[in-house]
């Protein structure tokens, strides 16, 4: 089975050239993760109203709404990374789907301490067994067990792959978690930002959320761009102890696994 | 179609003269039953009401313990090597083992299941439900699993992983089995819960085998 990969994909399939280019984005997006996360604490905790039921503590929900959202989207950045790794061979997107799912696991931690923190005033609970709050915390094993299993399997390029199977595989948990809240009857309240009808949530509130949201896009990218970048150091420090071993006494090939 | 069934068979037989995980997997399915009466006391109503998560929870636990083995004894043996080579697509050989490890594991699951339910005195008009379901629900757990002993088949401990992967993955048919067997001690229609839990075996009887020979294929290099 021979797919054509689209010419784009293997123009930053060099990673030299990825190395050149992520160093060059880095600065600006440290940068802008800051002045949007810096914008919007300051319109979430300030400027916005408190809400009209759930008074000052709805502002938590600025950090944990985009930090739920991030870490869907980064399941999915990793779920197309492994398949694009799988198919194509694609370098850069196998080392990009190892880089996501601690990210992705940061994120989905903090948005099950947010929500539980907002819990306990609102539902007068740190935690049901809700259909929103069980998938979510499934996302999370889901993070670990990819995890895991690059860590245990000690051949890299099998571990590459059976990981990007598992992340594959996860991706069926991504749908539930967006429409557990329509689908069963639950204490979590549905979404109010993206529907059909137009958002039903005030633009006072809308716009430090969506700032905020930006702002940890963009702290993503640049922990993503550091750690991709510590991969492709690592891959070379490898490549090169195998060379110098091989050059100093020709037996006893290195175990061929990071760390 | 017929080298499916040969090894099928193979399987079936390895398993019976290796002194059967199967039979093992039924015997702790019983003692992890056995664990709740002693744990939670053995009032009879506070059981019936647990009774079908219990029995279900203890289903899934006892199919993983027995998945390890699916894989590991060819992958060491070599004979996945050969079934690899034979031109047969991986996810066809998979689906058998599937087949067996489900003859051998599932099948004395459910049989083993309204006795259990007796133990737990769980009401009797679920009894029929609880074996559709079980008969609907071990399939998919075998065919999941396989994904998940397939990933790990290359690690020497897998033991301990196994589980970590595989069982997130089972989350639905749990609630489906259990929300089954609840409607159907309730006197209600366990239909819907019996649909999707047919709809999951379904698409894992599509998925699950391409994503496990994928899996085998990469752990065979």
């Amino acid at each position: 089975m021979i797919m054509r990969s689209p010419k784009t994909l293997h123009r930053f399939a060099n990673p030299a050239r990825f190395m050149r280019l992520s160093s060059r984005a880095l600065p600006w997006c440290l940068v802008m993760s800051f002045a949007f996360l810096l914008a919007g604490l300051y319109l979430g905790l300030f400027v916005a109203p408190p809400d009209y039921q759930q008074g000052e503590s709805a502002r938590i929900m600025f950090v944990h709404v985009p930090a739920a959202w991030l870490a869907l989207l980064i399941y999915g950045v990793m779920a197309v990374a492994s398949a694009t790794a799988l198919v194509w061979r694609h370098p850069l997107a196998d080392l990009i789907a190892k880089s996501c799912a601690p990210i992705g696991a940061a994120f989905t931690i903090v948005a099950l301490v947010t929500g539980s923190l907002w819990g306990k005033p609102m539902w007068g609970t740190w935690w049901v067994w809700d259909a929103r709050l069980t998938s979510v915390l499934i996302l999370l094993f889901l993070y670990l067990g990819y995890m895991a299993l690059w860590q245990a399997l000690e051949n890299r390029e099998t571990a590459s792959k059976a990981a990007a199977i598992l992340a594959i595989i996860g991706v069926i948990n991504l749908p539930i978690i967006k429409f557990s809240v329509d689908w069963w009857n639950t204490l979590h309240q549905p979404s109010s930002v993206v529907k059909l009808s137009g958002s039903t949530i005030h633009s006072s509130m809308l716009w430090p959320l969506l700032i905020m949201a930006a702002g940890f896009l963009m702290f993503f990218f640049v922990v993503l761009i550091l750690k991709v970048q510590r991969e492709i150091i690592a891959s070379k420090v490898r490549a090169n102890q195998y060379l110098s071993s091989t050059h100093s006494h020709e037996s006893s090939p290195p175990a061929d696994r990071d760390e | 179609m017929r080298r499916f069934w040969i090894i099928v068979g193979r399987d079936i037989n390895l398993g019976l003269r290796q002194g059967s995980p199967g039979s093992h997997a039924v015997v702790f399915y019983v003692l992890v039953i056995l664990l709740f009466p002693l744990a939670i006391g053995p009032e009879t109503e506070l059981l019936e009401r647990i009774a079908g998560g219990v029995i279900w929870v203890a289903a899934l636990l006892s199919t993983i313990l027995s998945l390890d083995r699916m894989f590991q004894s060819d992958f060491e043996d070599g004979s996945l090597d050969l079934l690899a080579l034979s031109g047969d697509s991986l996810a066809a050989v998979v689906s058998a083992k599937c087949f067996a490890h489900w003859c051998s594991t599932g099948v004395p699951l459910i049989i083993a299941s309204p006795i259990l339910g007796l133990l737990l005195s769980l009401n009797i008009d679920g009894y029929f439900t609880l074996l559709l379901a079980m008969a609907l629900g071990t399939p998919t757990l075998s065919l999941i699993g396989a994904v998940g002993a397939a990933l790990t088949v290359g690690i020497r401990r897998g033991g301990i992983i196994l589980p970590l992967l595989v069982l997130p993955l089972y989350v639905p048919v749990l609630v489906f089995g259990v929300g089954a067997v609840e409607h159907g001690v309730r006197g209600l229609d366990p239909g819907p819960h019996l649909m999707v839990l047919g709809a999951l075996l379904l698409v894992a009887l599509v998925t699950a085998p391409i994503g496990a020979g994928a899996a085998v294929r990469a752990n065979l290099q």
